[in-house]
């Protein structure tokens, strides 16, 4: 999509000068550089917003300007950055007993995998990187990345905190993968397609032909999804990987300055990509919750920003209110409730479908 | 297609390309001052016992054997998800006979009692290991 556009139009620019081969890879760069780009603010924006929302839920004001020095701008705005420029400077530690290779890979690996899933987002009818007519089924396997980077990272720092860590993210992610790709199947099951845009353009027409409001069992496929969602992307109350008060920071224990920075970026660009996914697949997308009222292009892409915007703060509001769960709870949840919930979603949909639609 | 995918390959590549700029820039401008107890491995402040690279919970391997089977049963899904409302009551039926098998699985699994972190009966040999549950249950 996009990629095509910026080929047409690179080539109508620079028409003779480069081959059009160089010029492809050209305009494929281009689109991967903007997601650079988006991820960072993106990430300004959120640590700003989960530090001040964490303040109010707790009744304090969070980082603020200081009367004359304004130690970190109005209001903190500057906070974020300042946190940025600290990572930056901090001296970069590998312990002498870790694996060194391993132990460098792991925060590569994390954040190409959460970069990836970016570029098949669709943030509006025609701004979506590859329009992949697997996108759906893409971004869930992209998503798996993200486990093996974990694990890798608790392995290769030789430390017992990282290897409890990693071991139970490995666990938690990979349990919950499989309930949310079943919610997601009911999804597809009604649009028929694993296309991204296929799948916003099937709920075209306001806001009660939206999958979520399709039929009774798909608000249910939804919740499931949503808690899946975040117990994947190892956030409070799921945080155990990394649950501070017993493992000191889980896999991310030997990790210090720009390295730890990545399992951090990471952690809030997975947050964008599950909230996408459950904008797009129940929230419809780009479009408009009323038929015609600022349904235009332009608009679309305000609609997906604030739907993922919205269930990225459900997300941040989960974390400051309620307690971080035990193991053995975790795991009874995913499999005991989650996947036998998700079957009989799946058979529920599916029945639904047959007796009403034909 | 090929430039679908290319675009994919491409992103591999920006990532790493990514991820190495801050790296260096901060190799570059950070401090480096290392000395033998900052490289050692971190736990609380003690001197580090042994090396972390030892046997682990059978749990978490058990939980990976029943995952990769779901895991499998997901994928075969997807497909079938895609032609679901094409082929109608067909396709439920099939896929109906296909999910009853799993969950026939899943009752298994849980009437063994490996879905359990906690397992209610594990044999330890009679040590001074006593299982966890002991004391509030049976």
């Amino acid at each position: 999509m996009t990629v095509d556009f910026i080929f047409e139009f690179l080539s109508g620019l620079l028409d003779g000068f480069i081959s059009s081969n160089s010029l492809l890879i050209i305009s494929m760069l281009v689109p991967c550089l903007a997601i650079f780009g988006f991820i960072t603010v993106y990430a300004l924006v959120v640590i700003y917003a989960e530090l001040k929302v964490s303040s109010f839920i707790q009744d304090k004001v969070g980082p603020m300007g200081q009367g004359v020095g304004l130690h970190a701008g109005k209001w903190g705005l500057l906070q974020p950055i300042a946190d940025a420029l600290k990572l930056l400077l901090k001296e970069d530690i590998i312990p002498s007993s870790a694996d060194k290779p391993l132990f460098i890979l792991a925060p590569f690996m994390i954040f190409i995998g959460a970069f990836i899933s970016f570029i098949a987002i669709p943030f509006g009818e025609s701004i979506i990187v590859t329009d992949l007519n697997i996108g759906i089924f893409y971004i869930l396997g992209v998503g798996s990345i993200a486990v093996l980077s974990l694990i890798l990272a608790g392995w290769a720092s030789n430390n017992k905190w990282s290897l409890y860590g990693g071991m139970r993210s490995a666990a938690q992610i990979v349990s919950y993968e499989i309930p949310a790709g079943l919610s997601l199947i009911v999804v597809i099951m009604l649009a028929g397609t694993l296309n991204m845009q296929d799948i916003i353009k099937y709920q075209a027409g306001g806001i009660f032909n939206w999958i979520i409001f399709d039929n009774p069992f798909v608000p249910i496929a939804f919740v499931v999804y949503f808690i899946s969602a975040i117990a994947e992307t190892n956030r409070t109350p799921f945080d155990l990987p990394e649950s501070e008060s017993e493992l000191v920071a889980g896999f991310a224990t030997e990790y210090s300055g720009m390295r730890y920075a990545f399992f951090f970026l990471s952690e809030y660009a997975n947050m964008f990509v599950v909230s996408a996914v459950a904008a797009a697949g129940f929230l419809g997308g780009w479009h408009s919750p009323i038929q015609g009222f600022m349904d235009s292009p332009a608009w679309g892409v305000f609609w997906m920003i604030n739907k993922t915007g919205f269930l990225i703060f459900v997300m941040i509001w989960l974390r400051w209110t309620l307690p971080r769960l035990r193991v053995d709870q975790l795991m009874n949840v995913c499999w005991k409730v989650f996947l036998p919930l998700a079957l009989i979603n799946i058979f529920g949909v599916a029945i639904w479908t047959v007796v009403f639609n034909s | 297609m090929y430039r679908d995918f290319g675009t994919v390959f491409f992103a591999v590549i920006m990532g790493i390309v990514m991820v190495s700029i801050p790296l260096i820039i901060s190799w570059l401008i950070a401090p480096s001052n290392k000395t033998k107890d900052k490289l050692d491995t971190y736990e609380c402040g003690e001197e580090a016992e042994g090396s972390a690279w030892l046997q682990f919970n059978i749990r978490f391997y058990i939980i990976a054997l029943i995952f990769l089977i779901f895991d499998v049963e997901v994928v075969f899904l997807f497909p079938w998800a895609v032609v679901f409302k094409e082929m109608g009551l067909i396709a439920l039926i099939e896929m109906g006979i296909f999910l009853l098998i799993l969950c026939a699985g899943l009752a298994y699994v849980w009437v063994k009692s490996d879905l359990e972190w906690v397992r209610r009966r594990i044999k330890y040999g009679g040590g001074r290991y006593k299982p966890l549950s002991a004391s509030s249950e049976d």
